[in-house]
């Protein structure tokens, strides 16, 4: 493919390109992105990205907000798995305070995790789908993603943009309806997520659609800083779960699966197997907890609210209660970064405090922002539609992207 | 919490001071443990160096840029400016900070983009938003803000609220 690319800037001097404005708002790119791309016919000689537009100033933002109202502004990152990153960004400031979590919590948040990178695995993979023509697979896969959301409904009363649990474990137990939900999630996806397969995963045209196209190797995967499914897909076999288990996943038994080529189809077979792994991992999870036990969080005073009875009826309650949303708790002064597994990579908080009630500095390590610098050296060389396909298969989220 | 025990740590934290000391013995501010992670702050006139040295040595084989930001203390006379470099060893799973301070009326420090290309734009990330000028970036230029503000959005002194504002009373609130 490169060679192609090479042959036609060097052949004919007099050669004519042509430029594509790909984006900002384009059907096919599933978010903001713009790319200038200088074309050949329909093979790209290079690609110019230009990224943020809906910078939203996080980072800035956070300097200014008590501890607890940094959660919502996590959920805006990758909004596709926003659970996951809320769990980080509670683990960060658990680390940073020192704070101890009991078992039945840290499994809570498992399946929490699980069930997010489930859902983004989902809209990753049949969006691929989409994009190489075969929309059925996402029209029978994406119903299955709405009831996840429906358990976060249950749990924590939204949807997209969680905002699911608390510095210290979650806002309140889980109800029945809870856990019944899960369990019918449990029951009855297995099946689904074996007929979404069944269409693609050894489908010819899919096959010779997607195989070959936008390789990267290890090596520069490593270079370009990869994480997660895509560095996965390249074979390196990096998992933040297995390397720095955070939350009990030492608990739990699971595969992680690594891929040969780096393409579209090892990322998408990665992130299908996955999706059988976070499965395996929540049925271990739900073994392991008792439903009849009440604990939802750990010994934080400094952040978990005081029992709604106790504050309405009891005034060193209601005294704390106000000091804790005011933001008036104590935090050790010094750094510390937490990393997890989000559901496109290494999802990275670097916390400064100086003792305040807000952090000094958050420096969010965004996976896709780092991973996206090799979108134009993947393309070089190929079609437009499988820059396309390329695009969608690295699960590139504007949000997080531009932060 | 962490699958490194704080002895582990303090392991790394020897043995990589232990090997830097030969090379960069004088350029080594302090070396001390954040938590999970040894932390080490350089001279800026060595800090490229000392990154490649961490990078390529074969005992260290610090392979992985995991992240890179800057950082501003305005109370810090001399050293108001700062750059934090984190690398990672995959395959032992080691993790080290570095970090390197200057002044604000200088604000060069020498870019890692040969080093890694994910550092392109992540340096170029702390350039448009702390104005740290990478020396020698292939391409620095703003990314997250327009290409025409002229001011550095990330610094203390740049207010969050719009300051013209003045129905809005923060003393009690915000930090």
């Amino acid at each position: 493919m490169t060679e192609t690319a090479e042959n036609i800037n060097t052949g004919t001097e007099e050669k004519q390109y042509s430029t594509l404005n790909l984006g900002p708002t384009h059907p096919a790119t599933h978010g903001i992105f713009q790319n200038v791309l200088k074309m050949d016919g329909e093979i790209i000689i290079d690609a110019e990205p230009t990224i943020g537009y809906i910078h939203r100033a996080f980072e800035k933002i956070a300097e200014r907000r008590p501890y607890y109202q940094i959660t919502p502004l996590t959920d805006r990152l990758n909004y596709c798995s926003s659970s996951i990153n809320n769990m980080g960004w509670h683990m960060t400031v658990e680390k940073l305070i020192g704070a101890k979590l009991p078992k039945r919590v840290e499994y809570m948040r498992v399946i929490i995790m699980e069930l997010s990178r489930i859902a983004d695995h989902i809209i990753c993979n049949s969006v691929v789908g989409v994009d190489t023509g075969a929309m059925t697979g996402f029209l029978y896969i994406f119903q299955w993603r709405e009831l996840i959301y429906e358990i976060f409904e249950e749990i924590c009363g939204a949807r997209l943009t969680t905002n699911i649990g608390r510095i210290g474990g979650f806002e309140r137990n889980w109800g029945t309806k809870a856990w019944e939900k899960i369990d019918t999630f449990m029951k009855d996806f297995p099946d689904a997520l074996r007929e979404f397969e069944n269409l693609l995963v050894r489908n010819r045209i899919f096959m010779d659609r997607t195989i070959n196209t936008g390789p990267i190797g290890a090596d520069r995967a490593l270079a370009y800083g990869f994480t997660g499914p895509n560095l996965r897909a390249a074979g390196v076999d990096y998992d933040v779960r297995v390397m720095n288990p955070y939350s009990s996943y030492e608990d739990f038994e699971f595969i992680v699966p690594i891929g040969q080529n780096g393409d579209v189809y090892d990322r998408f077979m990665v992130r299908g197997q996955e999706m059988w792994e976070s499965l395996s991992i929540i049925q271990q999870a739900l073994a392991k907890i008792d439903r009849k036990d009440e604990t939802f969080h750990g010994d934080v005073p400094d952040f978990v609210l005081p029992p709604k009875e106790e504050v309405y009826n009891n005034m060193e309650a209601l005294i704390y209660h106000f000091k804790l949303v005011m933001g008036e708790t104590k935090v050790p002064v010094g750094e510390v970064y937490h990393a997890v597994e989000a559901g496109n990579g290494e999802l990275g908080f670097y916390l400064i405090s100086d003792g305040g009630r807000t952090p000094y500095r958050l420096h969010f390590r965004r996976p896709c922002f780092i991973y996206y610098q090799a979108y134009p050296e993947i393309i070089k060389g190929g079609m437009l539609s499988d820059a396309i396909l390329t695009m969608s298969s690295m699960n590139v989220i504007a949000g997080e992207l531009d932060a | 919490m962490s699958g490194v025990t704080e002895e582990k740590v303090k392991n790394i934290h020897d043995y990589v001071l232990s090997l830097l000391k030969a090379p960069f013995g004088d350029a080594i501010e302090s070396a001390e443990i954040a938590y999970d992670c040894p932390v080490f702050t350089l001279k800026r006139e060595k800090i490229y160096e000392a990154i490649k040295f961490l990078k390529e040595d074969e005992r260290l084989n610090f392979h992985f840029l995991t992240t890179l930001c800057g950082l501003h203390y305005p109370e810090n006379k001399g050293r108001e400016f700062g750059v934090m470099y984190q690398l990672h060893n995959m395959p032992k799973n080691q993790m080290v900070r570095l970090k390197t301070f200057f002044p604000a009326s200088d604000l060069n420090v020498p870019t890692i983009t040969p080093l890694w290309p994910s550092a392109n734009w992540m340096e170029r990330q702390e350039f448009d938003f702390f104005g740290i000028i990478f020396k020698d970036h292939p391409d620095l230029r703003r990314i997250l803000n327009m290409d025409d503000i002229t001011f550095f959005p990330m610094r203390k002194d740049f207010p969050l609220e719009d300051p013209t504002r003045d129905d809005k009373d923060d003393t009690m609130f915000g930090r």
